[in-house]
């Protein structure tokens, strides 16, 4: 079909049984590696991406010809330096980019799945991603990191997996998906479900996607990805290749022209019902609750060794949410560091060129190896 | 590693658990870490000292003391140590609770405000004093509730806490504070060293 039969996969033969009480198996995993295992096999570190991100964690994405979405942080040197690293990453489940999902084909229909696609839950993710350890034969990962809902991942797989990591970097995220995000997140869905190319998601099948409506998600959550300062720096009311207003609904200002782009760049490579199944797996993330409102029991007992980091102008994942992880640590007596990292850059901040954060990252990894 | 740390660490028997509040750039949770077996955490304010710590490999929150002690369990430690920090809290008392709240021992220091080279400072020069362990001028200083010796001793005998051991330093040499030589100790050190249990 194209580029993206050509990503790496391996096939998951078993029944995993998903929290929707669907079982699947012989289903494919779509991932990339960096840097190589060593002989001890004790370097390796597995990445987990965001919503919107795929298995190209650096170098330049083969599918988009862009930088991998973490370039700044993970590389031959640089702060998870893949000389001396083996860093793994893989396309969750319910994902676009070579893993199982809305947009594989059903074998019995020969059609796309669409919205037949079970619901899935970061919990089915992490269990899914779990058997890379299998694959690659990895008795235990130096450490397991990630921000936003990679940071989920991270602290449901400490959870369900205490033994199989050493270290663990939840960046930027939460234990339990607010009110706030779950209603940023419908808006999203909305948009694209309200777009008449959606057709209950049987667009897969047909000429046209929903391009309009997923365009439109990612302009509404890339302003949350953003600080309202960072915003104002980068556009304030900059117009666009204009000397004034042009009394129109043309993109005048700067800050829209930027977010028309990103709604456009979006959907070349993301699929619609991708979205919405990643934003329902945000959704239902509520750790707290799995274990029954005391979170530090999800962490007793354990001997991992968590780094936890926050952003100043992250109004998205904020420090206090960030902080509620560190608190249910410090309580089930776990080995626990924090900083909040002072950044205009909003939520964004850990996908960006930000010293302090890549600093703190790189002196947890070599302090500790 | 100054001689404070090295007494704070001679206080500590092997193979606890500890946490160092305002513990800086780590140089103490390290040595505490590397020569007695410590399970050590640490809170520290500053941004700076607190990527000095992961540096090192060691476990800090960044943090306030009179917000962030909240967050730990009631006798989740041995020992608490809050090493020349308490003269800059709003609540000094309040502090020393949950000290005893988190751990159930806890080494407090002291810049002694009754050290001679500071009465005479003030009394010479009109000035507020500034010394070796207190650098900062009036406009600028961090600490909001200076102490002598004496102060804090009378203090905790009014608040009840169990001075169980209580120590002056002064030029390297160690001693210790009893009824008899505290006016001594209070003119003649630069720091107390207390030990409180519950």
């Amino acid at each position: 079909m194209n580029k993206i039969d050509k990503v790496k996969t391996f096939v998951i033969e078993k029944p995993i049984k998903l929290d929707c009480g669907k079982t699947i198996s012989n289903f494919p995993v779509a991932y990339e590696t960096y840097g190589k295992l060593n002989d001890k096999r004790d370097n390796a570190i597995l990445a987990f991406h965001a919503l919107s991100g795929d298995q190209f964690v650096a170098g330049i994405n083969p599918i988009t010809n862009k930088s991998g979405w973490w370039s700044y942080l993970v590389g031959p040197n640089k702060p998870v330096d893949t000389n001396k690293f083996f860093v793994i990453c893989a396309n969750v489940i319910g994902g676009c980019m070579g893993s199982y999902g809305p947009s594989s084909i059903d074998e019995k229909t020969n059609k796309k799945i669409g919205t037949n696609f079970p619901v899935i839950t970061i919990n089915d993710m992490v269990n899914v991603q779990y058997n890379l350890l299998d694959f690659f034969k990895i008795d235990k990962l130096y450490s397991v990191m990630g921000g936003s809902m990679g940071g989920m991942q991270v602290l449901q797989f400490v959870a369900n997996f205490p033994n199989k990591t050493r270290t663990a970097i939840p960046i930027a995220c939460t234990a339990s998906h607010s009110a706030q995000n779950i209603a940023l997140n419908e808006l999203g869905r909305q948009a694209i479900m309200a777009d008449a190319n959606w057709k209950r998601g049987d667009y897969l099948n047909l000429e046209n996607s929903p391009d309009k409506g997923l365009s439109v998600a990612r302009m509404a959550a890339h302003i949350t990805y953003l600080s309202k300062k960072g915003l104002q720096e980068k556009f304030g009311r900059k117009l666009q290749e204009r000397d004034d207003l042009k009394f129109s609904f043309d993109a005048d200002f700067q800050i829209e022209s930027y977010l028309r782009h990103q709604g456009s760049a979006f959907v070349d490579r993301f699929d619609a019902n991708s979205y919405l199944y990643i934003t329902r797996a945000m959704d239902y993330f509520d750790l707290v609750k799995e274990y029954n409102g005391n979170l530090s029991s999800a962490f007793k007992g354990n001997k991992v060794k968590f780094f936890i980091i926050s952003f100043t102008s992250d109004w998205l994942y904020p420090t206090s949410e960030n902080k509620e992880i560190v608190i249910a640590l410090n309580a089930a007596g776990a080995d626990v560091g924090f900083i909040e990292i002072i950044s205009d850059k909003g939520h964004d901040s850990f996908l960006l060129e930000v010293p302090e954060f890549l600093k703190s990252i790189k002196s947890f990894l070599e302090a500790n190896y | 590693m100054k001689k404070e740390f090295q007494i704070i660490s001679e206080l500590i028997e092997v193979n606890k658990r500890v946490l160092d509040v305002g513990c800086g750039d780590g140089t103490l949770m390290k040595h505490l870490h590397d020569n007695k077996n410590i399970d050590i955490r640490g809170l520290e304010i500053s941004k700076d000292n607190v990527q000095k710590c992961i540096a090192k490999g060691l476990p800090v929150i960044e943090g306030n003391a009179e917000k962030d002690l909240e967050q730990f369990p009631d006798s989740s430690f041995d020992y608490v140590i809050l090493s020349q920090t308490l003269q800059a809290f709003y609540n000094p008392e309040k502090v020393i609770n949950n000290l005893l709240r988190v751990a159930n021992k806890a080494i407090v220091t002291i810049p002694n405000f009754g050290y001679w080279k500071v009465r005479i400072h003030l009394l010479l020069k009109g000035t507020m004093p500034i010394t070796k362990n207190l650098p900062n001028e009036w406009f600028n200083t961090p600490n909001l509730h200076m102490c002598s010796i004496k102060d804090f001793v009378n203090f905790s005998k009014q608040k009840k806490f169990n001075l169980f051991r209580s120590l002056a330093l002064h030029q390297e040499k160690v001693s210790e504070i009893n009824k008899s030589n505290l006016n001594l100790k209070n003119f003649f050190s630069e720091l107390g060293i207390f030990l409180i249990e519950k």
